[in-house]
């Protein structure tokens, strides 16, 4: 009966020395069952993302089926070359953070510093890179507002309709505002990446407990996607005309 | 020994190797839907979408474990698809639509 005793005591010790890093909170049962409710919330923060994103793309649908003849002209104005180049980069940034997230899964501490750094590192070229797109497209004078086209770069057709033309400036208008709200998601990603960094080089995961990263990975690839379907809606409109 | 092998299932991760396999096919198919952007294909909209909904459904399953996670995070994955396709489909439907009847203010 004692031993007994003493052995349930033991395992119960043994049980809750697993949890002695401190990652556990005092309302969940166990680790595993934190980790995913975590990841179950961060499932629904996207959700609502979807749908944040989601209204610009139903705004962009509709206009761009209303006169689609006008998006393919301002289209042209876009550098597809550094938009693929970009591309590149932020698919390969998704494949070193989930090899940030496993370096975690592994208890790799060094790969996960070295994926997170890696990931940074690709993020901010992709930022560079579109910082200089906008560069490109300020100085051809497309900056929806008074001043829109004012170096003439965009020629109409003399089929094009007033309201045609004025659309041209909506594509525009859709362009920034998309690939901005893009970039802003990824300025806060990498914050994240970078807070992640510091503190796996302290050693904060493991194993045992590496939810930061799982979840900042699910974010980081959820930005990749809306990437996925910005790249060809903005850059390829009817390219092959 | 069930708690264990219950351990082991719920921690089954993808490898490297399947993280490289859709980086793979993702540059693939990066180099694909720039290639047939130039192409006519008469269906060049209808196929960059395709792509695009391939690559995404591979981030989507593979780097962010939906395929290794339970039931309920397909739920909550769907059911931000489902409220997506709700959101453009009936707004397209809207729109489309608005010229076929003959009714003043549509």
């Amino acid at each position: 009966m004692s031993t007994h005793e003493v052995s349930a005591r033991e395992a119960k010790h043994a049980h809750g020395h697993e949890h002695e890093s401190g990652h556990l909170a005092h309302h969940f049962e166990t680790l595993d069952q934190q980790s995913k409710s975590a990841t179950l919330g961060m499932w629904t923060f996207l959700a609502t993302e979807v749908m944040f994103f989601g209204g610009l793309f139903g705004g962009y649908a509709v206009y761009r089926a209303i006169n689609p003849e006008s998006f393919a002209l301002a289209s042209r104005q876009l550098n597809v070359a550094l938009g693929s180049i970009n591309t590149f980069f932020l698919l390969t940034s998704s494949l070193t953070m989930a090899l940030a997230v496993h370096a975690g899964q592994t208890s790799n501490r060094k790969g996960q510093v070295r994926f997170l750094l890696l990931t940074m590192l690709l993020g901010a070229t992709f930022l560079g890179i579109k910082a200089y797109e906008y560069y490109e497209e300020f100085e051809k004078g497309l900056i929806p507002g008074l001043h829109f086209n004012s170096k003439g770069v965009l020629q109409f057709p003399t089929s094009f309709s007033e309201l045609a033309v004025r659309r041209t400036q909506l594509f525009f208008i859709f362009y920034f505002f998309m690939t901005g709200l893009h970039a802003t998601h990824m300025v806060i990603g990498l914050g994240v990446l970078g807070t992640l960094a510091v503190l796996a080089h302290r050693g904060h995961y493991s194993e045992e407990y590496y939810t930061p990263l799982e979840l900042s990975g699910l974010y980081w690839h959820f930005v990749d996607i809306v990437w996925i379907f910005l790249f060809p809606l903005l850059y390829l409109i009817d390219l092959h005309k | 020994m069930t708690d264990h092998t219950a351990a082991a299932h719920e921690h089954e991760h993808p490898t490297v190797r399947a993280y490289l396999m859709v980086y793979a096919a993702l540059m693939v198919l990066l180099v694909a839907t720039v290639g047939l952007a130039f192409l006519d294909l008469h269906v060049n909209f209808l196929v960059s979408m395709i792509i695009a909904v391939i690559k995404a459904t591979m981030v989507i399953l593979i780097f962010m474990h939906v395929r290794y996670n339970e039931k309920l995070v397909w739920i909550f994955a769907g059911a931000s698809l489902l409220w997506l396709i709700i959101l453009l489909g009936l707004t397209l439907n809207d729109y489309q639509t608005r010229g076929w009847l003959n009714i003043l203010g549509k």
